[in-house]
């Protein structure tokens, strides 16, 4: 059983007025059963006793109902009972942080990005905010376990109009306002009056940049843009579930399947890239998944080599490992959970990016996630990015709108042949990660540091 | 007490507590239950109740919006106060106007689309429809996946201005997707009664299509003519919906519409409007500030028409009105259709394929996203099922494709039109009634191994 309750707060400003500023308060509880290795899950925001003994006769009804179709039943791997309390640390509570204190930035920062654009930014938005989640764990194995997790962050965007032609520019990275489980020092540190000039300046040039080359190239995928390169292609098709094919209905199943284990060639041996729960500030950083298991750190790809699953206790039996390795999570007391990201970071290599650039002869640099599309087996992507940067001849040259690039999973990381260094490596949040039905929201981190791919096909449909 | 007493009660506190100049509270109530399968068996299988509370405090021209699950009357005085105090601090929203009067929300005599079978239905019913789908794909050597949902949901929304609203609607949607060792088939149903749902045809047609898809041949990337299924096309009418369909877009010239409105956009044979009034679609008669919905014709026969409108976006322009598009309070994106119908030709799909010399019949799409607003292009991949066509027969089932292609493009693309829409959900809010089309040209742009 899972009692959650989540408050939150976003700000947000647009061409110097408020465009929306919202407090929320969102609780109640869920109730997991396995009878006869069949699923239940019921939940209810009603407080009260009464509710929760309902609420669990209809859980077990519902599992009762699951066991009417024959097939797979679940068998769970050990975990051991605990009893525990955590929080994830922050410095300056981002709720004790004055509302007119908050606007006031904000609203100065989107002044800066209208200045910048010089009047062909038609939309500048500036925005913020908090999230608190307090969940209390009980099982019938014995554990009792609270968490509080603190996110928190804010973000620039501008959006310049010309005759057919719409361009965006965000800072940090795209639209999000949680960046990380921090508390409002995250926002302090972001110093958005500071990069909020360039932000319109940029959004308005991208008005006049010349379109992305169409063809191979090498390509350098800033920080921002390998949350997404990660996330989509490695993240997500080395979730078990999705593998046994329990995503089949919705986002779709993996590539690699359990035939691969041990053995396939994912990338090349730059590539190697781990699940890690306990990486300090990441958004899908935490002690214990929602089942209870310890969050840890596991090598997905190391070397190039698939080398692992993020699991469940469920699956984990299933694929012959005897215990999970902690990815369970549930999107709030009114979901069941199922395996997600959790900060899925790609290893620092031991290039600068100013090596990077001087060692490539024709290639492009690109900044910033802006449209996404892969398939149902996370093999054929197409990604988009804000921002892009012709190199030639090891330097950096003329801005490009729209690039966009696409390739095959294990082809394109069998292209990677340098990955940036621990000063350049960065871990960002990303807390918009839709899976499962009814929808999941999941928060999740990823880290990297800017890493080069050879031969990309780039420009698709330029 | 009954729901719709207690959704009422709600509504009629947080007004009394209320202390703003104009005070706005939405109550939304709903318990939805969803079986999940896959591999042919039961693996998820939930239920939820829920009611949330989003009230909207207005200050002259500032606004604060504050929400909340808890009911009880310490928890309602607390958003209200949220609200109130978000709102005090801010600077003035120039051109908003007011919250909609009584007056501007219009007489309602449409119903909301509820049905007593679906409000009543079991976990045991969903079990037994699903497991009649696993049967099936069990018998061909198939594994099936996908998703049986029931929901009912309840609406009150009332304002300081006088109105009053309250209504309960009905949802059942089922998927199933039946995948064979080398390729995969679909269908869907979307009813308000569950009782109409088709779950026999849905197992068929899905089993039917996964038969038909096994051993797929590549082809390679390029322009093709195209048939697209209902879901497909759907698919494409969301996101034109989506990119510029709301007069936020428009206004802020983010849209394909701005600056178009009366000009030719598509072909001629491409109409749509937004009706969600029609009891063939999903009919919620008002919208999420209690204002009547209107029908609004966005596109009619390639030429502009209109985009669709809430009091704030209406007020921004002189003369008009909310067409009764407003999104749930905490929404950031203005206005939007959710009840899309694009209007039917008198084809079967049969003649959409004997009409093509060489093309490719796609059943859906998947992973769609856009690449430019302006130009409405996207990207995505085919799934469960796509074929090539010659000289009027399907020849082969091929693997699957990466498209890059222009909505607009697309419909003003469009050869022939089906006679038989199907409803389609639509980002989950909506729905969208659609028909299969025969376009004379559709890129794609990559291949995958499957």
């Amino acid at each position: 059983m899972r009692f959650v309750s989540r408050v939150g707060e976003t700000i947000a400003v647009k061409n110097g007025a408020v465009e929306g500023a919202t407090a929320s308060t969102d609780l109640g509880f869920g109730l997991r059963v396995l009878k006869d290795g069949a699923w239940g899950f019921a939940s209810s925001s009603t407080p009260g006793l009464e509710e929760v003994l309902a609420v669990a006769d209809r859980a077990v009804g519902i599992a009762k109902a699951s066991a009417l179709v024959p097939g797979q039943r679940a068998k769970l791997a050990p975990v051991e009972p605990v009893e525990d309390r955590w929080e994830s640390p922050y410095k300056k509570d981002p709720f004790d942080v004055k509302l007119a204190d908050k606007l006031e930035l904000l609203l100065s920062a989107e002044k800066r990005v209208r200045d910048g654009g010089g009047g062909k930014v038609m939309v500048a938005q500036a925005s913020a905010g908090a999230r608190r989640e307090e969940k209390s764990f009980a099982s019938t194995e014995g554990s009792y376990i609270e968490q509080a997790i603190t996110e928190c962050g804010a973000g620039l965007s501008a959006y310049a109009v010309g005759p057919g032609e719409l361009q965006r520019r965000t800072y940090p990275n795209g639209d999000r306002e949680l960046t990380g489980c921090y508390g409002w020092e995250a926002v302090e540190a972001l110093d958005l009056v500071g990069n909020a000039e360039r932000v319109g300046q940029e959004a308005a040039q991208l008005l006049e940049a010349k379109k992305c080359p169409s063809g191979p190239k090498d390509i350098i995928l800033d920080t921002t843009q390998m949350v997404l390169q990660i996330h989509e292609s490695c993240g997500h098709p080395t979730e078990l579930d999705r593998v046994y094919g329990t995503e089949a209905g919705f986002a779709g199943t993996s590539f690699l399947t359990t035939d691969k284990l041990g053995k396939f060639k994912y990338g090349s041996d730059k590539v190697t890239i781990v699940a890690d729960a306990t990486v300090p500030h990441g958004m899908g950083t935490f002690k214990y998944d929602d089942e209870g298991v310890p969050g840890q750190r596991t090598v997905l790809v190391d070397k190039g080599t698939f080398k692992n699953y993020t699991t469940s206790r469920e699956t984990a039996t299933r694929l012959g490992q005897k215990a999970s390795n902690g990815a369970m999570r549930a999107d709030g007391w009114n979901r069941m959970p199922i395996i997600r990201m959790t900060n899925i970071n790609l290893e620092p290599g031991d290039w600068t990016l100013d090596e990077m650039i001087k060692d490539t002869k024709d290639g492009v640099y690109m900044e910033i996630n802006k449209s996404w599309s892969i398939d149902d087996k996370r093999l054929n992507f197409q990604f988009g990015t804000e921002i892009g940067w012709e190199i030639k001849d090891g330097a950096l040259g003329d801005m490009v709108k729209s690039p966009n690039y696409t390739g095959i999973t294990p082809e394109f990381w069998a292209g990677c042949d340098a990955v940036g260094d621990k000063k350049h490596w960065k871990l960002w949040g990303t807390p918009n990660c839709g899976k499962g039905e009814p929808m999941q929201v999941a928060h999740v981190g990823h880290g990297s540091a800017p890493t080069r791919f050879r031969k990309v096909r780039v420009g698709v449909g330029q | 007490m009954t729901a719709k007493e207690r959704i009422q009660e709600v509504l009629e506190k947080c007004l009394r507590f209320a202390s703003a100049d104009q005070t706005e509270v939405v109550v939304t109530g709903q318990d939805t239950y969803l079986t999940r399968y896959a591999t042919n068996y039961i693996h998820q299988n939930t239920a939820e109740t829920d009611t949330q509370v989003s009230v909207r405090s207005v200050f002259g021209k500032k606004i604060g919006l504050a929400q909340t699950n808890a009911l009880d009357d310490a928890s309602l005085k607390r958003t209200i106060e949220h609200a109130e105090r978000i709102a005090k601090v801010q600077p003035d929203l120039l051109d908003f106007l007011s919250l909609p009067s009584k007056d501007d929300a219009g007489e309602i005599t449409a119903q909301a689309v509820f049905s007593d079978r679906t409000a009543a239905s079991t976990a045991e019913e969903r079990a037994r429809a699903v497991g009649r789908i696993t049967a099936l794909s069990v018998k061909n050597g198939f594994d099936a996946a996908g998703a049986f949902s029931t929901a009912v949901v309840r609406f009150g929304i009332a304002n300081s201005l006088g109105i009053r609203r309250y209504t309960e609607a009905t949802r059942a949607n089922l998927s199933a997707i039946v995948m064979g060792p080398t390729g995969s088939g679909f269908a869907e149903g979307l009813q308000s009664d569950v009782g109409k749902m088709a779950v026999d045809r849905v197992a068929e047609t899905a089993v039917g299509k996964c038969r038909d898809a096994q051993n797929p041949v590549a082809v390679e990337p390029g322009d093709y003519e195209v048939i697209l299924e209902p879901a497909a096309v759907a698919d494409m009418i969301q996101f034109l919906a989506y990119m510029g369909l709301g007069a936020l877009a428009l206004q802020e010239g983010r849209s394909f519409m701005s600056g178009r409105i009366g000009q030719k956009v598509t072909g001629e044979n491409f109409t749509l409007w937004d009706d969600g009034t029609d009891p063939a679609g999903m009919a919620i008669p008002f919208d999420f500030e209690g204002v009547r919905r209107q029908k609004v014709m966005l596109i009619e026969k390639g030429v502009a028409k209109s985009v669709v409108y809430d009091s704030y976006t209406a007020g921004r322009e002189p003369g008009k009105k909310s067409t009764g598009h407003a999104l749930p309070p905490a929404a950031q994106i203005g206005a939007l259709p959710l009840n899309l119908f694009m209007k039917p030709g008198d084809a079967e799909v049969e003649d959409l394929i004997k009409a093509t010399k060489r093309g490719i019949l796609v059943t859906r799409f998947h992973y769609t996203n856009p690449l430019h607003p302006v130009l409405t292009t996207i990207t995505g991949m085919t799934r469960d099922g796509t074929f090539l066509v010659e000289n009027g027969k399907v020849k082969s089932p091929i693997k699957n494709m990466r498209f890059t292609n222009g909505i607009l493009d697309a419909f003003d693309a469009i050869e022939a039109i089906g006679k038989r829409p199907a409803l389609v959900d639509m980002f989950g809010l909506g729905v969208c009634s659609a028909p299969a089309v025969k376009l004379k040209k559709f890129s794609f742009t990559g291949g995958t191994e499957h």
